[in-house]
C-alpha cells in the first residue's frame, strides 16, 4: 500500500468504516511509515480537540433572552 | 443504511417524536423542551457558519420560529434534530449572502484546492499539545483556524464531526451527494490539521 492509498482511507479509517481486511492493510502500511502515522494521529486530535472544545458558547443570559422571545412568539401562533 | 437505521427507529421511536406530537396537539410546552434541547447546537452551527454573532442569534430565532411554523411538514422519517439543522444551515447560508452581497457563497460548488490533500507537515504534535494554551487563548486558535476554511469544507466538518451527525445525514441536510460530503470531509480534517500543526508541533529540543 502506498501513502496516497493511505490517505484515500483516512477517514474510513478514523470513522471506524473499514473490513478487518483493510484494517490490516493500513495497520501494516501505518507499521513501516512514520509520515502516515503522524498524519492518522494528528488528524484525529484535531478532530478531538474541536469536539471537546467550545468555540462558540451561548451565554447563559442570552440564551435565556433568545429563548423567551422564541416562545413568546410561539403563543402567539408566530 | 439508511434502512436499517430507519427500520430501528420504528422499533423504538425516538424521545423527540413524542414532543412533536404534543407541540401538534397543541403544547406549546413540549416546543419549549426542544428548544432547550438543541439551542445550544443551533447556535455554534450558525455561528460557524455565518460568522457573526448578531447573525447566529437572528438564525437561531428564526430556524425555531419556522420549524414551529411548519411542523405539519415534518415528516416522521427524518429526525427532528436533523430537520431543524437544515432549516438553521438555510438560514444561516442566507444571512451570509446578504452579508457578502457579490461575493460567492456556495455549498454545492466543488471547491478547487489542493491545499491540504497531501499533508506536508509531517512533525508529531507535542502531546497534549491544547495544554500549552490558556482555554480563551486556544478557543481563539481554533476559531481562527476553521473560520479559514473554505464555507463548503467548514460546513461539512461541523456537522459531521462537532455536531455528529452521520454521513448520510450530513449530505441530505446540506443537499450534497455522499461522495461529495466524504471528499469535503477529508480535505477538511486535512486542511484544519495542516493549520494546527503551527501551533500544536513537537517544539525542538523539548523533552518527549
Ligand atoms: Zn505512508
Amino acid at each position: 500500500m502506498t501513502c496516497t492509498e493511505f490517505l484515500a482511507l483516512l477517514d474510513d479509517l478514523i470513522d471506524d468504516s473499514v473490513t478487518p481486511e483493510t484494517r490490516a492493510e493500513l495497520q501494516q502500511h501505518l507499521r513501516g511509515c512514520d509520515h502516515c502515522e503522524v498524519t492518522l494521529s494528528t488528524t484525529r486530535k484535531t478532530i478531538e480537540i474541536y469536539r471537546s472544545h467550545e468555540i462558540y458558547d451561548l451565554p447563559a443570559d442570552l440564551r435565556e433572552r433568545l429563548h423567551a422571545a422564541i416562545m413568546a412568539r410561539c403563543k402567539k401562533g408566530c | 443504511m439508511a434502512t436499517i437505521q430507519s427500520i430501528a427507529g420504528e422499533l423504538e421511536p425516538h424521545p423527540d417524536v413524542a414532543l412533536v406530537e404534543r407541540v401538534r396537539g397543541g403544547d406549546v410546552s413540549a416546543y419549549d423542551e426542544l428548544v432547550r434541547k438543541y439551542d445550544r447546537q443551533i447556535f455554534r452551527i450558525a455561528q460557524h457558519i455565518t460568522q457573526n454573532r448578531e447573525d447566529a442569534e437572528d438564525v437561531m430565532q428564526d430556524a425555531f420560529l419556522k420549524a414551529y411554523e411548519k411542523l405539519d411538514q415534518f415528516q416522521g422519517n427524518s429526525k427532528f434534530y436533523t430537520w431543524l439543522v437544515r432549516i438553521a444551515v438555510n438560514e444561516s447560508l442566507m444571512r451570509l449572502r446578504k452579508r457578502r452581497t457579490g461575493k460567492m457563497v456556495s455549498i454545492d460548488e466543488d471547491i478547487e484546492t489542493e491545499e491540504g490533500s497531501v499533508p506536508r507537515d509531517l512533525a508529531d504534535w507535542a502531546p497534549d499539545p491544547e495544554q500549552n494554551y490558556g482555554q480563551a487563548e486556544l478557543a481563539e486558535i481554533l476559531r481562527k483556524t476553521i473560520q479559514g476554511l473554505p464555507p463548503g469544507f467548514r460546513i461539512v466538518f461541523v456537522l459531521r464531526d462537532v455536531e455528529g451527525l452521520s454521513t448520510e445525514e450530513t449530505a441530505e441536510t446540506l443537499g450534497l451527494s455522499i461522495p461529495a460530503v466524504k471528499s469535503r470531509l477529508l480535505r477538511a480534517r486535512l486542511q484544519l490539521r495542516e493549520r494546527l500543526s503551527r501551533y500544536f508541533r513537537r517544539k525542538k529540543g523539548a523533552k518527549k
